[in-house]
């Protein structure tokens, strides 16, 4: 009888959690697939694909939004690339002086960044910059390089040093040594830090709503005005091309953030 | 190595914010002066004031729930009920604050998916309902976004702890939740407090939630300060409403540090 009644609670509980994480998720398929749906009706009147076909048709804002926002992620995970490898590398391998400090510097996850977005896109309108794709790719790429150092930090951090040292006694230049052994070994978390950079930057809304208006709409920007201009349908589509890679990302973590890793970000 | 990407961050991170403190104190003729800061509590001293209850209660309502995921993840004693509770939690980890609002637009709605499914369970009255969609529909959207990573790095923490003094303490007769509050939380709070730190600070700067889930007054001052740019190129009270979020997010941090510097735990 208890152990009954202790799998009700159990059930209620859980179920209400599964309630309240799905119920959202929910809504939002329920309004990608409604063609009509208002008050004070509890589900869509008539259902269907329609509006896919207008958000997907070649000519629409969504696809060259589309378009625009995986060009950006790209290069904005190239050039994050370029930087966190090394710094990572430094910072978790190598003796950096001052090296507290800087990855204090390399904190701004822990900042209000809204007002740096602004600021920048006033600093970015005298260079010209404002309103163009490498303005924007510049403000991901600040944004995610901090996550970017900080993983790769984790990773190199990570490495047994007597495997390099092996290499070395072999007769391995340390340049050989780096591209051979530490590079490979630390492999999936640049590659963690490399998903992260690219979901990041197609997720993100407020810089590229600064910097990148009027002239460079990305995916959450269409969203965003679909939103408030009451097409939810529209909005609904365009939120479900975003949700998918940040599902999927949340499903395969683990196999690339090891448990002690995240510890050490700590 | 690290110097370009330290030169990036100081390009488009250090010095646009020394650019932010300088306008919040400069008048419009260029004089230093606290012009910006009188406008800015004159006209948005409520918001700020709504802005600080609304992060204070979420990141709140946040750590209880991360301590109470975390610790059934640890001390549960049904392994299906924990597996579905591992699976289940994580799920808004990585989706983006826009699309969550766009989620919780429609879901917290007075028509919304979650007044309609209570109303078909008969556990509301459908004359009473209203929707959500004001300070609080802020709140739930903001702890659905970010329970789950504050969950992750303290179940991580949790799950690294020896597990002798809890069996100890479970041998001695101690209770599921006597376990949680005695032993582990004070042994992951350095943990809770870097991922509840983090989530305070990322909700003060959040513009798309507050905009999609409340449109009116009051509102977060992140509003506010694209309003002043946007309308009015207004750089000075935007960037004194900046300085306010700063010191509320340098208010997080000085308690982080004060716990840390007690503790030698985290960074």
């Amino acid at each position: 009888m208890r152990a009954a009644l202790g799998w009700i609670l159990r059930g209620g509980l859980l179920g209400s959690l599964a309630f309240a994480i799905f119920g959202p998720l929910a809504n939002l398929i329920l309004w990608a697939v409604a063609i009509q749906w208002y008050f004070p009706h509890k589900l869509p009147l008539t259902w269907g694909f329609k509006y896919w076909g207008e958000v997907f048709k070649p000519t629409s804002d969504t696809v060259a939004a589309l378009g625009t926002s995986v060009l950006i992620a790209s290069i904005t995970v190239v050039v994050c690339l370029l930087l966190a490898v090394p710094a990572g590398y430094a910072l978790g391998r190598a003796q950096v002086p001052g090296r507290r400090l800087i990855l204090l510097l390399l904190l701004p996850q822990a900042f209000p960044n809204l007002a740096v977005y602004f600021n920048v896109a006033r600093l970015f309108y005298t260079v010209g910059v404002n309103g163009t794709i490498a303005g924007v790719v510049l403000v991901h790429a600040a944004h995610g390089l901090v996550i970017a150092v900080w993983i790769a930090a984790a990773a190199f951090a990570a490495i047994d040093p007597e495997l390099e040292l092996a290499a070395r006694n072999i007769g391995a230049s340390a340049p050989r040594t780096a591209l051979t052994v530490t590079l490979p070994l630390a492999m999936p978390g640049v590659t963690a830090s490399a998903i992260f950079v690219f979901l990041e930057s197609l997720d993100e809304f407020t810089g590229t709503y600064f910097v990148g208006v009027p002239d460079v709409t990305t995916l959450p920007l269409v969203m965003f005005t679909a939103s408030l201009a009451g097409n939810y349908q529209i909005a609904a589509i365009t939120a479900l091309v975003l949700l998918v890679p940040s599902v999927g990302f949340m499903l395969l973590i683990e196999r690339f953030l090891k448990a002690d890793m995240l510890a050490r970000i700590g | 190595m690290v110097a370009p990407a330290l030169a990036m961050v100081l390009a488009l991170f250090v010095y646009p914010l020394g650019m932010s403190l300088v306008s919040a104190f400069t008048a419009k003729d260029g004089a230093p002066s606290l012009d910006n800061f009188a406008k800015a509590f004159e006209l948005y001293g409520n918001d700020m004031v709504f802005t600080l209850v609304i992060v204070t209660v979420s990141t709140a309502l946040i750590g209880v729930l991360a301590a109470v995921i975390g610790g059934y993840l640890v001390l549960g004693a049904h392994p299906a009920a924990v597996s579905i509770l591992k699976g289940l939690y994580r799920w808004p980890l990585f989706i983006p604050f826009i699309v969550a609002a766009q989620c919780m637009r429609t879901f917290l709605a007075k028509n919304g998916l979650m007044n309609n499914t209570l109303a078909t369970l008969r556990l509301v009255d459908v004359g009473s309902l209203s929707g959500l969609l004001d300070w609080r529909g802020i709140i739930v959207t903001f702890v659905w976004k970010e329970t789950p990573f504050v969950a992750l790095l303290v179940s991580g923490a949790m799950a690294s702890l020896d597990r002798a003094t809890i069996e100890a303490a479970a041998n001695l007769g101690a209770g599921g939740l006597r376990i949680l509050v005695g032993i582990i939380l004070p042994q992951v709070a350095g943990v809770m407090l870097v991922g509840l730190t983090l989530a305070f600070v990322t909700m003060l700067s959040v513009l798309s939630v507050p905009i999609m889930i409340s449109g009116g007054s009051p509102t977060m001052i992140t509003v506010d300060m694209a309003f002043r740019v946007n309308s009015y190129g207004d750089y000075g009270v935007a960037n004194a409403l900046a300085f306010v979020s700063y010191a509320m997010a340098g208010l997080a941090a000085w308690i982080y540090l004060q716990r840390n510097a007690a503790t030698g735990i985290g960074l």
